[in-house]
C-alpha cells in the first residue's frame, strides 16, 4: 500500500468564501496568540491576516482577518472571537463593500534582455521600482488582492528570486457601514 | 502605603471577600504564603494541586460564590489544569492563582518553569501574566469580575516571583473602568422585540417545553422558573448541569433529559413543537443525533453567551440575556401557551408506562447501586448536598436522588472529570459547613484523588462518601457489554484492591462496608451518626448492573433503550 499523501489542508481560494473581518484589540503580549489559538481550536480556517497600531493610539491595535466563511457559519466566528477579552470591538465587512489592498514586495532577476519587457509590465500595473542593481530589481506594487494577484502572474516570467505579499487590509466603501 | 507584591495579592483577595484559599505551596509562590499567616483568609493545604482546583469548584457550585485556588509554578500549575478545563466546561466561577518563575528567568527554560497561561489559554475565560506589582490588585479585581458576571467561568493569574518579593503603592479599583476591559461587555439590553416573538411562538404552542440548563442555576433564577412554569403550566426538564434548579418533587418536572434521561422527558423534548431552552446549550450528550432531536420543534433560545446561538441548533428566537430577567420579561408579557391537557395527558401516559425503574434488590446482595443511593437519600436531611465523580454512580445519583433546591447536586459535566467528586464534596463542605455533604462515587475515580481525604481529615471537614463499589470500570464496561459484544478491555479493577476501609482508616476516617441489605442500612445509619470526622462506606454492588435508559452514541433519541423489564411492550 502507498502512504496517502500529505495532508496540504483545504483552503479554497475562491473569493466568494472570504470573509473580512476588521477586528480592534488591546494592545497586550500575547493577544495574536489568544487569535490564532481560538481559529485553531474551533476550526476556522484564516486565510490571510495582517495586525498594526490602530489610529495613533498605542492602546489599540487592528487586526485584519480574512476568513474562510465556508469552515464555519460567520456568526460563530464573530460570536467566539467577541468573547476574547482583549477583543474591543469587530466589524464585519461583506467582501462587495470592501475597499480592500495589499501590498506585494518582488525582487527579480534581469539581463539587458528582458529588462524592457519587465519594465513595461511594472509601469502597467503601476507598480514601482524601489530598489535597482546590475542584475536584479525589486518592485512594490499597493493594489487589489486581484491586481497583486494579476501582478504576480505576469512576473512568473522572469526569474524571481523571492517574492512576499502583506495580506490584505481593508476598509468599508463610504456610505457601507460594517456591521459590528 | 509601600508593602510586597505578595502582601497586595492576599490584601487584594480580603478585598474581594475570600474566606479560603485551596492550594499547596511550592518555589515560585514562596513569598505570597507568606504574608497569608498574617491574613483572616482560611488555607485549606490540599495534598495534590488538581485537588486544590475541585475543592475550590465545589466551594464555588455549593456557595455561588467563586472559589479561589493557588499553586506553585511547572508541575504545580499543570496539576491544576484539569479543574480548570473542567471549570471552562461548567462555566464555574473559579480564580487560579498560579506562582510563575522570576520576570527575567521567563523564557530561559527555568526550574519549574511552564508558560501556564499559553497553556490555560483555550480552557480560562481570561488569564494574566502580571508585568508589575503595580498591577496585582488590579489584575485581581478583574479576574473576579470576569469569573462572576456574564457566563461565569475560570481565571487565571500568573505571578512572575520577583514581582511577588518587590515593592508598590497599595491601592485598590473601585470602578469598573479600572478594571481596564475596554472590551468586556457582558450584560446586554433585553431586546424587547426578541421577547415579542417569543410571546407569540409561545401563544402558538400545543407541546411545549422548559429545557432548563445550567445557566439557569448561574443566575439564580430558580424562583423565576417556577413562577413562569406554574403559571404556563409546562413540563420542565433539568440537564445534568441545572439538577436542583426545579424540585424534582414537582408535578410538572419530567426530570433529566438524555443519554441516560428519564424517558419522558426525553420523549417530550422529541414530540414537542416548542422548545424552550433556558441557559443550555444543545451538549451532544441531551441532543444525541442533532437532525432527528426534537425534529418537530421551533426553539427558544435563552443564552447569556450569544456564541452559543445557532452553534447546534438554529434558534427561531434567540435572547440573549441570563434565564432570570428573560423569564421575567415573558412573564410581564403575560406570554401563554395553548391549553396543555392534551400534551399534559400524552406526558402522563408516558410518565406511567415507563418509570425509572431497577431490578429488586436481593437481600443477602450484592447490593443494588440504585437502592443504596435511595437508601442513602431517604435518611438524609433536606438539603444535603451530593457531589460526585464520573460514569454510572454519577448517572444513578442524578436519576434517584430527589433535588428540590439549587446548589444540592455537584457534579463534572461537560468534561466529565473523573475523580472529582471527593475534592468536590471537600469544597461544597468548607463552603456550607451547616450542610451535610455526601459523595456518590465510584471505586475507579475515587482511587484518583481519594488522597485529598487527608486534607479532609486533617483540616477538620467531615464528609461521606459512598462509594459504589462494582470493581469495575462500571460505564466503560457496559458500553463494551452492550456495543463491543461483551469483549471486555482493561475495565477490572477488583473489588479488593485496595481495600477501601483500611485506605479510609490510614487518611484517619472512618471506614465502613456493606455487602448485603441489612448491613447496607446499618452503615447509612452509623454514617450519619458520625459528624466530626470524614467516612467512607465501601458498598459492594453488582457488576452486572447497567444504567437505563439509555440512548447510545450518536443515536437518535427516537431510539432510547428502557430498562430490560420495561421492554417488548408497545413503545
Amino acid at each position: 500500500m502507498t502512504p496517502p499523501e500529505p495532508y496540504l489542508g483545504v483552503l479554497d481560494h475562491t473569493p466568494v468564501r472570504h470573509h473580512i473581518l476588521s477586528v480592534l484589540v488591546e494592545n497586550k503580549a500575547g493577544v495574536l496568540a489568544r487569535i490564532a489559538g481560538l481559529f485553531a481550536r474551533r476550526g476556522f480556517n484564516i486565510y490571510s491576516l495582517a495586525v498594526a497600531p490602530a489610529e495613533s493610539n498605542a492602546r489599540f491595535s487592528r487586526v485584519t482577518i480574512v476568513v474562510d466563511a465556508e469552515s464555519a457559519p460567520l456568526e460563530q466566528i464573530v460570536g467566539q472571537l467577541d468573547k476574547l477579552v482583549n477583543v474591543v470591538a469587530i466589524s464585519d465587512i461583506a467582501p462587495k463593500d470592501a475597499l480592500e489592498r495589499e501590498l506585494l514586495l518582488a525582487t527579480i532577476q534581469t539581463d539587458v534582455d528582458n529588462r524592457t519587457s519587465l519594465l513595461d509590465i511594472i509601469a502597467e500595473a503601476r507598480a514601482a521600482i524601489v530598489d535597482v542593481d546590475a542584475k536584479s530589481v525589486t518592485v512594490m506594487l499597493a493594489a487589489t488582492p486581484k491586481g497583486c494577484d494579476d501582478f504576480e502572474k505576469a512576473l512568473e516570467a522572469f526569474a524571481a528570486v523571492e517574492l512576499h505579499r502583506t495580506g490584505r487590509v481593508a476598509l468599508p466603501r463610504l456610505g457601507k457601514m460594517a456591521s459590528a | 502605603m509601600q508593602i510586597t507584591g505578595a502582601q497586595a495579592l492576599i490584601k487584594s483577595l480580603e478585598q474581594q471577600g475570600v474566606e479560603t484559599i485551596f492550594g499547596l505551596p511550592g518555589g515560585a509562590i514562596l513569598p505570597v504564603y507568606d504574608p497569608l499567616i498574617d491574613s483572616t483568609i482560611r488555607h485549606i493545604l490540599v495534598r495534590h494541586e488538581q485537588g486544590a482546583g475541585h475543592m475550590a469548584e465545589g466551594y464555588a457550585l455549593a456557595t455561588g460564590r467563586p472559589g479561589v485556588a493557588m499553586v506553585t509554578s511547572g508541575p504545580g500549575a499543570t496539576n491544576i489544569v484539569t479543574p480548570i478545563g473542567n471549570a471552562h466546561m461548567d462555566s464555574t466561577p473559579l480564580i487560579v492563582i498560579t506562582g510563575q518563575v522570576a520576570s527575567a528567568s521567563i523564557g530561559t527554560d527555568a526550574f519549574q518553569e511552564c508558560d501556564i497561561t499559553g497553556i490555560t489559554m483555550g480552557i480560562t475565560k481570561h488569564n494574566f501574566l502580571v508585568k508589575s506589582a503595580q498591577e496585582i490588585p488590579r489584575a485581581v479585581a478583574a479576574a473576579f469580575h470576569l469569573a462572576t458576571t456574564g457566563r461565569p467561568g475560570p481565571v487565571l493569574i500568573d505571578v512572575p516571583k520577583d514581582l511577588a518579593q518587590s515593592m508598590m503603592d497599595w491601592w485598590y479599583p473601585t470602578t469598573i473602568e479600572e478594571y481596564d476591559l475596554p472590551g468586556y461587555r457582558p450584560e446586554v439590553a433585553l431586546d424587547e422585540e426578541a421577547v415579542a416573538r417569543a410571546v407569540q411562538l409561545i401563544s402558538q404552542s400545543e407541546r411545549p417545553v422548559l429545557y432548563v440548563g445550567g445557566g439557569t442555576l448561574k443566575s439564580h433564577a430558580s424562583r423565576e422558573l417556577l413562577a413562569f412554569a406554574e403559571r404556563t403550566r409546562m413540563p420542565v426538564v433539568t440537564t445534568l448541569m441545572a439538577r436542583g434548579a426545579f424540585p424534582d418533587s414537582h408535578e410538572q418536572h419530567l426530570g433529566m433529559p438524555g443519554m441516560h434521561g428519564m424517558y419522558s422527558a426525553v420523549t417530550a423534548i422529541q414530540r414537542s413543537d416548542l422548545l424552550i431552552s433556558l441557559g443550555a446549550r444543545f451538549d451532544d450528550r441531551v441532543t444525541g443525533k442533532i437532525p432527528t432531536f426534537a425534529a418537530g420543534a421551533k426553539v427558544i433560545h435563552v443564552d447569556i453567551d450569544k456564541a452559543e446561538f445557532n452553534k447546534v441548533r438554529i434558534a427561531d428566537v434567540a435572547i440573549q440575556s441570563n434565564v432570570a430577567s428573560a423569564l421575567r420579561a415573558l412573564d410581564a408579557a403575560s406570554a401563554a401557551p395553548q391549553n396543555l391537557d392534551v400534551w399534559w395527558k400524552e406526558i402522563r401516559s408516558w410518565q406511567e408506562q415507563y418509570p425509572l425503574v431497577y431490578d429488586e434488590p436481593l437481600a443477602a446482595g450484592p447490593l443494588r447501586p440504585q437502592h443504596v443511593i435511595e437508601a442513602i437519600a431517604r435518611d438524609a436531611e433536606p438539603g444535603t448536598i451530593v457531589t460526585s465523580g464520573v460514569g454510572q454512580h454519577q448517572m444513578w445519583a442524578s436519576q434517584f436522588w430527589k433535588f428540590e433546591e439549587p446548589g444540592t447536586w455537584i457534579n463534572s459535566g461537560g468534561a466529565g472529570t473523573m475523580g472529582f467528586g471527593v475534592p468536590a464534596a471537600i469544597g461544597a463542605k468548607v463552603g456550607r459547613p451547616d450542610r451535610t455533604v455526601w459523595c456518590i462515587d465510584g471505586d475507579g475515580c475515587f482511587q484518583m484523588t481519594a488522597q485529598e481525604l487527608v486534607t479532609a481529615r486533617a483540616e477538620g471537614i467531615p464528609i461521606k462518601v459512598a462509594i459504589l463499589n462494582n470493581a469495575y470500570l462500571g460505564m466503560v464496561r457496559q458500553w463494551q457489554e452492550m456495543f463491543y459484544d461483551e469483549r471486555y478491555s482493561e475495565v477490572y479493577l477488583s473489588a479488593d484492591l485496595p481495600d477501601y476501609v483500611k485506605w479510609a482508616e490510614a487518611m484517619g476516617c472512618v471506614g465502613l462496608r456493606a455487602t448485603n441489605v441489612k448491613e447496607m442500612r446499618d452503615v447509612i445509619d452509623e454514617a450519619n451518626s458520625i459528624n466530626d470526622v470524614p467516612v467512607v462506606i465501601d458498598f459492594r454492588t453488582d457488576s452486572s448492573e447497567k444504567v437505563f435508559p439509555m440512548v447510545a452514541a450518536g443515536a437518535s433519541n427516537d431510539d432510547i433503550v428502557v430498562h430490560p423489564s420495561q421492554r417488548g411492550g408497545a413503545k
